[in-house]
């Protein structure tokens, strides 16, 4: 994973640390979550290491109430499973905690994304004969159903924001509305979305992800110019807050220790 | 019959057969590095691989052309990039076609489950919507006989030989491991065989939280391999080696320079003590 290093001098904070500390704040009180690889994993440990010591952190490893100091570069890493509260096997993760709806929130990334939330992590192009092989479902399909909501972040160009996806590898909203409505008895989806531009919000109205808040310097030209589809900008359109002194530190402290570590 | 030692090149000698269906498991943690070594010095061809979390070494299997199909859920370096060898076969059918069959973790995790438990499929709530359910005919739905909730059902597994790491055996064969045990017990009581790799023996277990014992009787070979994993870990052994799955990406990325490497790390050397050795010669710290 490359790390985006420049830094914008007048704003003082790069367009990854925005994303991530604006994600960790959707963490909040003493909500269970589901955390996945990369990105996801950065703002949750950032959200406990801030303004949310309390939420409880399952890594589908198996290490339930983890509590990492520093960024692991793989959700099985060491520093997971010896601060974990209790180490359970993998069919036990997804069974017994995953499906049986004892997750509040699943945190995901994505290499694709539709307007409903919809993701895709298996492949770009035809699925015989893919122009990029991706890594494929992992945990997604069901944490995306199973959790009591989900939060994706991801970095936001026309590339990842696309009209159609090439493969659904796990569903946000169904398109088919009796279908939406038994997934509800189990969990209620994407409820938002964090990129390095934006916060997007999925509103039961338009049964579509909506731009609810732009970060500081970034304009509504450039989050449509970087998505694939003609993406509904919110009526009660915000500025996202910047980044505080204390987010920033966290968020340094814990890379700069991960990067030395290696 | 209670687990025998054996030296691990004996004893894929005797497990692991060309046309086999093959569980090298671990779950970023205890990840038989040593064995998939030793399975590609034998020569072993049209494996079918079983693996959740197929990493490196299920890369470097596939890029020598040992593997015929890949049965998984997430194919990836975890927090480095792809598996460019998985890829290569995926997109270009280099050495040549790979054939997949894919799944979530949890249907995976299923699927393993219903082995162990010695019963024909397992039932998940998953897929929903999904295109690989659409696509995979090891995807099927079925009804509750008791609620009406329709579900998703997954066959068994049906694996000829799992191979794991712990960190311990005792004398009589008996392995406990501890940290992340992934899905490993299920892959033993899955398999027809299994091989254990350990760090060492020892008289007796000191007991550890949330470890994990299989009995010697559910085990065919034991094999003393110190650092068997690396550059994945052993809790309380070693640590993860971080930079190496970091530099997999620049050496699995071309062709050329990802066989150069086989040859001169693992084809050429006799066993993993030596693989090991060829890695200091190096500079690289193991």
């Amino acid at each position: 994973m490359t790390e985006v290093a420049e830094i914008d001098t007048a704003l003082e904070w790069t367009s990854d640390e925005i994303m991530t500390v604006v994600a960790a704040r959707e963490l909040t009180g003493e909500m269970v979550c589901f955390v996945g690889i990369g990105l996801p994993s950065k703002a949750a440990i950032l959200a406990r290491a801030t303004h949310a010591p309390n939420v409880t952190l399952v890594y589908e490893s198996g290490c339930i109430g983890a509590k990492p100091d520093r960024l692991p570069p793989s959700i099985g890493d060491g520093v997971l499973s010896r601060t974990a509260d209790a180490v359970v096997s993998v069919p036990e993760i997804f069974s017994y905690w995953l499906q049986a709806g004892r997750i509040d929130v699943g945190f995901l990334g994505a290499a694709q994304v539709d307007k409903r939330g919809n993701i895709n992590t298996t492949a770009v192009g035809e699925y015989d004969r893919p122009t990029v092989r991706l890594p494929g479902a992992g945990g997604a399909p069901e944490i995306t159903t199973s959790c009591g909501t989900v939060i994706i972040t991801l970095r936001h160009s026309a590339r990842a924001f696309v009209e159609k996806l090439d493969f659904v590898t796990s569903v946000g909203h169904f398109e088919d509305e009796e279908l939406e409505r038994q997934r509800a008895r189990h969990g209620h989806g994407p409820q938002v979305i964090v990129t390095d531009l934006c916060v997007l919000r999925y509103q039961p109205s338009s049964r579509e992800f909506e731009v609810t808040s732009l970060h500081p310097g970034v304009s509504v030209e450039d989050v449509l110019a970087q998505t694939g589809w003609p993406v509904i900008i919110s009526d009660d359109l915000e500025e996202t807050a910047p980044p505080t002194k204390e987010e920033l530190a966290a968020l340094r402290r814990f890379s700069e220790s991960s990067a030395h570590s290696r | 019959m209670n687990a025998r030692p054996l030296t691990l090149s004996d004893a894929v000698a005797e497990f692991v057969h060309d046309g086999d269906t093959v569980a090298l498991e671990g779950f970023t943690h205890l990840i038989p590095f040593a064995a998939g070594h030793e399975i590609i010095r034998q020569g072993r061809r049209d494996l079918t691989l079983v693996r959740m979390t197929p990493d490196i070494i299920y890369d470097q299997l596939i890029g020598m052309g040992c593997v015929s199909k890949l049965i998984f859920s997430w194919a990836g370096n975890p927090g480095a990039g792809s598996l460019h060898r998985f890829r290569d076969a995926v997109e270009n059918g280099y050495p040549h076609p790979l054939e997949i069959e894919e799944h979530s973790h949890a249907g995976m995790a299923v699927r393993y489950q219903a082995s162990a438990s010695g019963l024909p499929f397992g039932v998940l709530r998953g897929y929903a919507g999904t295109d690989l359910s659409q696509l995979s005919p090891t995807i099927r739905w079925i009804t509750c006989p008791f609620t009406g909730e329709e579900l998703a059902a997954v066959p068994a597994l049906s694996i000829d030989v799992s191979v794991i790491c712990a960190q311990q055996a005792d004398r009589r064969g008996n392995v406990m491991m501890w940290g992340i045990t992934g899905v490993q017990k299920e892959a033993v009581l899955s398999a027809k065989h299994s091989v254990v790799l350990v760090e060492e023996i020892v008289d007796d277990f000191t007991p550890h939280v949330n470890a994990v014992v299989l009995p010697s009787w559910t085990i065919d070979a034991v094999s003393v391999v110190p650092s068997g994993s690396y550059p994945s870990y052993s809790e309380d052994y070693s640590e993860r080696a971080n930079d190496f799955y970091a530099q997999w990406e620049g050496i699995s990325r071309d062709r050329v320079a990802f066989h150069a490497w086989m040859t001169n790390h693992v084809l050429e050397t006799k066993d993993h003590a030596a693989f090991m050795e060829s890695l200091t010669a190096i500079g690289v710290t193991t």
